[in-house]
């Protein structure tokens, strides 16, 4: 919906701006409500773009909230500064200042480290304020005396100094705010914020510094807090010193919630709903302190049974009323699993089938070839990836002892050994996931050892995981875009007001990726709608997306039905061209028709290495597998 | 210029304050150890203990009474909000666990607010207690004296549950792979049940013994809430030795940072915080893996 009209929500956000003061006060809204309502909403859409984007839920706002709004008012007030939106700018970078230096601590860990830290370091602020600072920033009286803002045009002067003027003055920096973060959140960066929250260990893995963009979204959320900061000063005409305390942090996040979050817009219909109830609770109930507490069950209630908020309670309602009767089709590849059991019964042997499917799939086109990353250096005598020495020790346990491992240019290599052999900590190590206890991976020349996976895959080397790990809430489409923008925009880039249109080559590599692992007729479907073959063939078109010249593949054929292998076999043949790729699996017929040469690992060593048919003669790997009680 | 006396006497404060820190970390910790759910209603386990604790002196006159009191209550407080709420939220991501957990603290702050109204309340020490006990060297308050004592019985006790019976063996197991214990046959979910109930009451059993030392509020659990937050970074999460460590230090880092400047108690506290996420990220006694 929003693809086809561009311009949409901005259009309907300024309707919706321009008709509140005309329809609100109807409803009980006083000015000063409606007011409160767009400085919380500007406040909060700084919050969604870290917890509802990012999925960094901090407890600590209210940190920058009061940082900017001190600033602005003590520029202002005391230091007399006549640009009241100049002044409100400064705080705002100043703010963004402060929320780099905090964001560098909190950032070290996630989840609920994370917020425990926030908090802690949000209380730092208040106590600051509270104490040393209160010499510049009032104490507990806070600073009162803030001008409004006053325009000199030449031939006219604006004031804003009533509540309704002030109402013009803040709806338009509302609006400025909420547009610059719809562009911020349609960029490469919104998406790649996106995909950090459904999966910060892939989004990582294909190349992206989520460190990085992990903090860009703190300090856009510090930003967007110390700008609503200042306009609460010039809103009240006094900067209060309650910006400071936990219950703002607290409010805000409650607000977010129960307003919907992942959508800008939910800050401002919690604020809505926050402030209209807990001035209709106090004024026309009665109810004095109440108020609180049942907003705090409402609160709770919300969170148990409406989970995303109101925004997405009316948004499954909308979905609920207008759903097709008619179920949507079956995909394909689901429907041989069921059919594979029928046939069986009627005394069609596995290997049959398996023969006629081979048959059926080898008359259809193969699938497009995905060329790699070129580079100039590219040589086919030499060794591409070479690990000496590599050792894996967990505590007592050693996972990997001394392996020397090389792989040429172009080579198609399989790796085999029993459950617990150590094939996955090997790929780990390779892929550089975890460190190596000793020992050194030289890929294409350059000593990889000690690199982060991010760094790695820069490079171009990349891996499909054995337990798929996709952007769960993202459709096929969006999951490749996130690969393909780590190999377009490198690791780390702030290309906030980007259009991902705008990317050169984005849309050709994404498209042809999706034909290459023949889900382009499901490209808009979001991961959790797809069949597991599907997800399968995803989770190795993340790897390939970047374009790597060396591919490893971690069991691609684990879970598959006979058919979806030979499909597979068939998809990994045509990415095999002109790539080099190292496959672990426990399928040895399928293995042994994709790979040049196979390794066999055993209890953490390199048992034996040979061509595929060496390797079946070979007694110490059949001993390996069958224990040696079985003769040839 | 430092005043020795002072010096040590705010040493001990710092002890006192430690210890009590120590134990309702304990109890956060464990929670969060083996349910996976930070608990940020923690903070009102705390106010809520020392108001059952006060109405129960009220009517009484017995600080024992108080005590046990107030921590049966928070105990029974702390099954029933796991059996009606958290339980349904393990499964959902740790962003629900904190915001189902913060908006039940607000919900038990406001209706203690609403009954008994936002003025602070006061438990006098039991009489043997009262007054102040040379110790030589200084004078110090007998309540707070006894206070070590009897923090530091509650953390003993909590050792030996935790490391000397069966269920506290199946406690620590769950803390490690809470999925393990389950497919050996242990039911997990009454564990959980229990566990919430025993690191409620640590924060219950703290707030009505800390109640003759600082006056009761609704919204007294705030503050502690945020220290306890930062012993528990600093010892590391689900790590009861760390939350022991760190209640002690972050205890001794306010009280003598206080004798200088009560405004930077904080600020330091959290210098502190940040040299240890710096220097040991997962606490000091933490394990990775554990988040």
């Amino acid at each position: 919906m929003l693809k086809q009209r561009p311009f949409l929500v901005e259009a309907l956000t300024a309707a919706g701006l321009i008709a509140a003061p005309f329809v609100l006060p109807y409803l009980g809204f006083t000015p000063t409500t409606i007011n409160r309502i767009l400085v919380w909403g500007l406040f909060g859409i700084g919050f969604d773009i870290l917890f509802g984007f990012t999925g960094l839920l901090s407890f600590g706002q209210s940190a920058f909230f009061g940082t900017g709004g001190m600033v602005t008012a003590y520029l202002l007030t005391v230091m007399n500064f006549p640009h009241v939106v100049t002044a409100v700018f400064i705080g705002t970078i100043v703010t963004a200042i402060v929320g780099v230096l905090v964001g560098l601590i909190a950032l070290r860990r996630t989840g609920i480290y994370f917020a425990m830290i926030t908090v802690a370091i949000a209380e730092v602020f208040h106590f600051v304020e509270f104490n040393p600072l209160s010499d510049y920033t009032g104490g507990e009286n806070g600073l009162p005396g803030v001008p409004t803002p006053i325009f000199h045009l030449g031939f006219t002067t604006l004031r804003f100094n009533t509540d309704w003027s002030l109402y013009v003055f803040l709806a338009f920096w509302y609006f400025a705010g909420l547009v610059i973060a719809l562009r911020i959140m349609r960029s490469p960066v919104g998406a790649v914020l996106r995909a950090i929250r459904d999966n910060p260990l892939r989004a990582a893995a294909v190349g992206h510094n989520i460190h990085g963009y992990k903090l860009a979204a703190f300090v856009i959320g510090a930003a967007y807090a110390g700008f609503a900061g200042g306009l609460l000063g010039i809103m009240q005409g006094f900067m209060p010193p309650e910006a400071f305390t936990f219950d703002t942090s607290g409010q805000l996040v409650m607000q977010t919630a129960i307003g919907g979050t992942g959508t800008l817009f939910g800050p401002l219909v919690g604020a809505t709903v926050w402030l209209y109830l807990s001035d209709f609770l106090q004024t026309t109930l009665n109810l004095g302190a109440t108020w609180k507490l049942v907003l705090g069950l409402i609160f709770v209630l919300l969170v148990c049974f409406l989970r995303r908020g109101l925004i997405g309670g009316i948004e499954d309602l909308y979905g609920f009323m207008t759903r097709p009767k008619s179920a949507p089709a079956a995909p394909k590849g689901a429907a041989p699993v069921a059919g594979a059991t029928a046939e069986q019964v009627a005394g069609v042997t596995a290997e049959q089938k398996q023969k006629t499917a081979r048959a059926e799939i080898a008359e259809e086109p193969p699938p497009l070839p995905m060329p790699a990353r070129h580079r100039s250096t590219d040589d086919a005598a030499d060794s591409i990836l070479q690990a000496t020495g590599l050792t894996k020790r967990y505590g007592g346990l050693i996972a990997n002892s001394d392996i020397a491992f090389t792989v040429r240019h172009g080579e198609r290599r399989g790796v085999i050994g029993p459950n617990g052999a150590g094939k996955t900590t090997f790929f780990k190590m390779l892929t550089c996931e975890v460190q190596p206890t000793s020992g050194q991976i030289v890929f294409e020349g350059r000593n990889i050892t000690g690199m982060s996976v991010t760094d790695v895959c820069q490079l171009g080397l990349t891996k499909s995981y054995q337990v798929n790990q996709l952007f769960n809430r993202l459709t096929v489409r969006e999951n490749l875009i996130i690969a393909v923008l780590a190999e377009l925009r490198g690791k780390f880039r702030l290309d906030l007001l980007r259009r991902l249109k705008g990317i050169p080559g984005l849309t050709e590599q994404v498209e042809h990726t999706l034909v290459s692992i023949d889900l382009a007729g499901r490209a808009d479907v979001p991961v959790s709608g797809l069949a597991y073959g599907e997800k399968r063939r995803l989770e190795i078109g993340l790897a390939l997306a970047s374009s790597p010249r060396l591919l490893l593949l971690d069991e691609p054929l684990a879970g598959m039905s006979p058919r979806e292998r030979i499909e597979m076999v068939k998809l990994l043949k045509s990415i095999g061209q002109g790539r080099t790729m190292i496959i672990i699996d426990h399928d040895m017929d399928s293995l042994f028709e994709l790979v040049e040469r196979v390794t066999v690992l055993q209890e953490g060593r390199v048992l034996v290495e040979g061509t595929p048919n060496e390797i079946k003669g070979n007694k110490a790997v059949q001993d390996a597998y069958l224990g040696g009680v079985v003769a040839p | 210029m430092i005043n020795w006396g002072n010096f040590i006497s705010q040493c001990f404060n710092g002890l006192v304050l430690g210890a009590l820190l120590a134990l309702i970390s304990s109890g956060l910790t464990i929670i969060y150890g083996t349910l996976g759910v930070l608990n940020l209603a923690h903070g009102a386990m705390f106010m809520l203990g020392g108001y059952a604790g006060w109405l129960a002196y009220t009517y009484t006159g017995s600080f024992i009474v108080a005590v046990i009191a107030g921590s049966l209550f928070v105990l029974i407080v702390g099954v029933l909000t796991e059996r009606a709420i958290v339980r349904y939220f393990y499964t959902r991501g740790h962003e629900d666990q904190l915001l189902v957990t913060f908006g039940l603290g607000i919900v038990f702050v406001e209706t203690v607010r609403f009954l008994f109204g936002s003025l602070s309340k006061a438990v006098p020490p039991p009489p043997p207690l009262v007054g102040i006990t040379p110790l030589g060297f200084m004078f110090y308050p007998t309540y707070r004296l006894a206070l070590l004592g009897i923090v530091a019985v509650a953390l003993l006790a909590l050792y030996l549950v935790l490391y000397r019976t069966r269920i506290g063996m199946i406690v620590r197991a769950g803390i490690e792979d809470s999925a393990m214990v389950d497919a050996l046959g242990i039911d997990v979910y009454k564990v959980f049940t229990l566990v919430f109930g025993i690191g409620a009451m640590a924060a219950g059993f703290a707030g009505i013994v800390n109640a003759p030392v600082v006056s009761i509020a609704p919204d007294v659990g705030e503050a502690i809430l945020v220290q306890t937050f930062v012993v528990v970074v600093i010892g590391g999460v689900g790590s009861f030795p760390g939350a022991v460590l760190g209640g002690l230090i972050a205890g001794e880092i306010i009280s003598i940072t206080s004798m200088f400047n009560p405004g930077y108690s904080y600020v330091m506290l959290f210098v502190a915080m940040t040299l240890v996420l710096v220097l040991r990220p997962y606490g000091l006694l933490g394990a990775a893996g554990r988040e």
